[in-house]
C-alpha cells in the first residue's frame, strides 16, 4: 500500500517550564530546600521540566558545578531542560550536558532557592489541551490586564476529568466541575461556575493582575502569576461558598464573594 | 446499525467482565442482536464467563488478522441464541489490535447486530483506549471507593476527548454510571463510599447498582451469566440496568441494602 503520510512535522508551539533561581551554590541547602518544595506539592514537581537561572547566582560571584547539579535535580525528580543567566564558562559546561541555552528574555517565576519565606513557580503546558472541540468562541479580553497576544478566551461546557488539561491564551470559562487530577491553565482569568478540585493556574505568564473564581474551592492547587497554594494551605470553610483569588504582594489572598 | 457500548472502568477487578456479560446476555434476551468482544488481549476470561470457554477455534485477533472470517469466529451463546461472543487470544500480542483492525470488525459486526458490547481491559493503555475509540454508549463501572472514582473520572476524560466521536466533532458519547460491588452494610459504616460521595465526583447518570452478591461467583464459576439468575438481587439489578438503557423508568434498588423484616416492620428508610 502506497504511504503517503508525512515522516515528520514541525511546529511552533510555547513551552513553559519552572525556572529554579539558585542563590546558593551549597549543593546540601538546594538538595534539602528542593525536597521540601517537592513535598508541599509533589504532583506538582514530579518529573517536571526545569529552567536553571543562573544569574543571580553570577551577580553573587559563587562558582557552581554544574554537572553535579543537574545530577541532583535529575536524582529529586527533574528534568533540567536547559540554562539561562550563565556566564561562558557555564554556557560552555551545559552544552557538555546537552542542555539547551535559553536567552534570558524576561523573568517567570521562579521557584525560588536560597531565600526563605518565598515560594513560587510557573507551570507547563507540555501539551496542547487534551480536550479538542472546546475552542469556542473568540473574544479579545481585558486589554488593561493582559498584554495583547491574540488572547482567546475559552469556554467549556463539559467537566474537565482527571488527567485532562485545558489551556486558555485569554480566559478560561468553565461551566462544569473541574475534577481532582486536572490542570486547567490561563494566561488570563479563571471562572469555574462549579466546584473547583483540581488544579488551577491563573496568569501562567506572570500577569499577577489575573483572578480565579469559583463557585466551590476545593482545590488541588490553586496559582496565580507562580505564586501557589496547594490543598493543604486552603481553608476548608470557604468550600460550597464562591470565592475569588488574587495577589497581593505576591500573597494569594482568597475572599468569599458576598 | 448497532449500537456500540463500551464497558470500561480504568481500574481492574471492579466488574467489567461480569457486566458486559450480564448486560449483552440481558440485551439478547429481550430480543436484540447482540456481539460482546472481549478486548482484553492476553486474558481472556468473558469467554469462562458466558460458559464457552471450550468452544474457542478463532478469535478476534484471528479475525483482525484475516486467519479466520468473523462467522467461523462468533460463539453462539448456549442460553441465548440471539447473543454471540467473539472471544480473545490468549495467545497473542496486545499490538495485533490495531485501529484499522478494530474498525472494521465492528463495521463489518456493525451490519446485522443490534448492539455490540465492548469489554474493555484495565488500564488507560491501548488496549481500553480502542474498546473505547468506536463506542456510543459507555457504561463507567465504578467501584464505591476512591481509587475507582479516580480512575473512572480518568476514563470519562478519555470518553471525552479520545474517542471516534470526539476526533470527529460528533455527539460525544453517552457516559452512563454502574456503581458495583456495593455493599450498602459498609456504607453505611463509612468503610465505602455512598451513592452521593460518587455522585458529587462523577456526576453521570446512573443506570443502576449492581449489589456485592456471592451469586455472581457462583455464576462465574457454573458459566452463566448472573442476569439469567433471576433470584439473585445482582442478576435482577443487572436486568434493571439493562431495561434503563432500554428506555424504561425504573426506581432503583439496593441502594440500602437488604430489607430486613425489623427494618419494613418500623419504615426505617432513610
Ligand atoms: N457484584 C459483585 N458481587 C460480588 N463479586 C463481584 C461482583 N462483580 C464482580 N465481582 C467479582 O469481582 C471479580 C472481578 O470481576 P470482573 O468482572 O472480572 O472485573 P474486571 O473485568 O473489571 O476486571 C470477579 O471475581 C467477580 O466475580
Ligand atoms: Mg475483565
Amino acid at each position: 500500500m502506497a504511504n503517503t503520510s508525512p515522516t515528520l512535522e514541525f511546529k511552533s508551539s510555547t513551552f513553559f517550564a519552572p525556572i529554579l533561581i539558585l542563590y546558593t551554590n551549597d549543593m546540601i541547602a538546594i538538595e534539602q530546600t528542593l525536597y521540601e518544595k517537592i513535598n508541599l506539592a509533589p504532583d506538582f514537581f514530579k518529573d517536571s521540566p526545569l529552567m536553571i537561572d543562573l544569574r543571580e547566582l553570577n551577580k553573587l560571584n559563587l562558582d557552581l558545578d554544574f554537572a553535579q547539579l543537574a545530577q541532583l535535580l535529575r536524582r529529586v525528580g527533574f528534568f533540567p531542560v536547559g540554562i539561562r543567566g550563565g556566564n561562558e564558562q557555564q554556557n560552555k559546561q551545559a552544552r557538555v550536558l546537552s542542555l539547551p541555552i535559553d536567552t534570558v528574555r524576561e523573568l517567570g517565576n521562579p521557584i525560588i532557592i536560597g531565600e526563605t519565606q518565598k515560594q513560587e513557580s510557573t507551570q507547563q503546558p507540555l501539551t496542547q489541551p487534551e480536550v479538542a472541540a472546546i475552542k469556542e468562541p473568540k473574544e479579545p479580553v481585558q486589554p488593561a490586564a493582559i498584554p495583547p497576544v491574540s488572547a482567546t478566551t475559552i469556554l467549556v461546557t463539559q467537566p474537565i476529568r482527571s488527567g485532562q488539561r485545558i489551556y486558555a491564551s485569554g480566559d478560561l470559562i468553565i461551566l462544569s466541575q473541574v475534577s481532582a487530577g486536572a490542570e486547567i491553565m490561563a494566561e488570563g482569568n479563571i471562572h469555574v461556575y462549579n466546584t473547583l478540585r483540581g488544579r488551577a493556574l491563573a496568569g501562567v505568564h506572570g500577569n499577577t493582575a489575573a483572578r480565579i473564581f469559583c463557585f466551590d474551592l476545593q482545590a488541588e492547587l490553586i496559582s496565580i502569576a507562580g505564586d501557589y497554594k496547594t490543598s493543604e494551605d486552603l481553608n476548608k470553610q470557604t468550600y460550597n461558598s464562591p470565592v475569588q483569588i488574587y495577589l497581593q504582594n505576591h500573597a494569594l489572598i482568597i475572599k468569599e464573594i458576598a | 446499525m448497532a449500537r456500540i457500548i463500551v464497558v470500561t472502568s480504568g481500574k481492574g477487578g471492579v466488574g467489567k467482565t461480569t457486566t458486559s456479560a450480564a448486560i449483552a446476555m440481558g440485551l439478547a434476551k429481550r430480543g436484540h442482536k447482540t456481539a460482546v468482544i472481549d478486548f482484553d488481549v492476553g486474558l481472556r476470561n468473558l469467554d469462562l464467563i458466558l460458559g464457552c470457554e471450550r468452544r474457542v477455534v478463532y478469535d478476534f485477533i484471528n479475525v483482525i488478522n484475516g486467519e479466520a472470517s468473523l462467522n467461523q469466529a462468533l460463539i453462539r451463546d448456549k442460553n441465548c441464541n440471539l447473543l454471540y461472543i467473539l472471544p480473545a487470544s490468549q495467545t497473542r500480542d496486545k499490538d495485533a489490535l490495531t485501529h484499522e483492525g478494530v474498525g472494521k470488525v465492528l463495521d463489518e459486526l456493525s451490519k446485522d447486530f443490534g448492539y455490540i458490547v465492548c469489554d474493555s481491559p484495565a488500564g488507560i493503555e491501548k488496549g481500553a483506549n480502542l474498546a473505547l475509540y468506536f463506542a456510543d454508549d459507555a457504561f463507567v463501572v465504578t467501584n464505591p471507593e476512591i481509587s475507582s472514582v479516580r480512575d473512572s473520572d480518568r476514563m470519562l476524560g478519555i470518553l471525552s476527548s479520545k474517542s471516534r466521536r470526539a476526533e470527529r466533532n460528533e455527539e460525544p458519547i453517552k457516559e452512563y454510571l454502574l456503581l458495583t460491588r456495593y455493599d450498602a452494610d459498609r456504607v453505611k459504616l463509612g468503610e465505602m463510599l455512598s451513592l452521593e460521595d460518587v455522585q458529587e465526583i462523577l456526576s453521570l447518570e446512573l443506570l443502576g447498582i449492581i449489589p456485592e452478591s456471592k451469586s455472581v461467583l457462583s455464576a462465574s464459576n457454573a458459566g452463566i451469566p448472573v442476569i439469567l439468575d433471576e433470584k439473585s438481587e445482582a442478576g435482577q439489578a443487572y436486568a434493571d440496568v439493562v431495561a434503563r438503557y432500554l428506555g424504561e423508568k425504573l426506581p432503583h434498588r439496593f441502594i440500602d441494602g437488604k430489607q430486613g423484616f425489623l427494618r419494613r416492620l418500623f419504615g426505617g428508610r432513610k
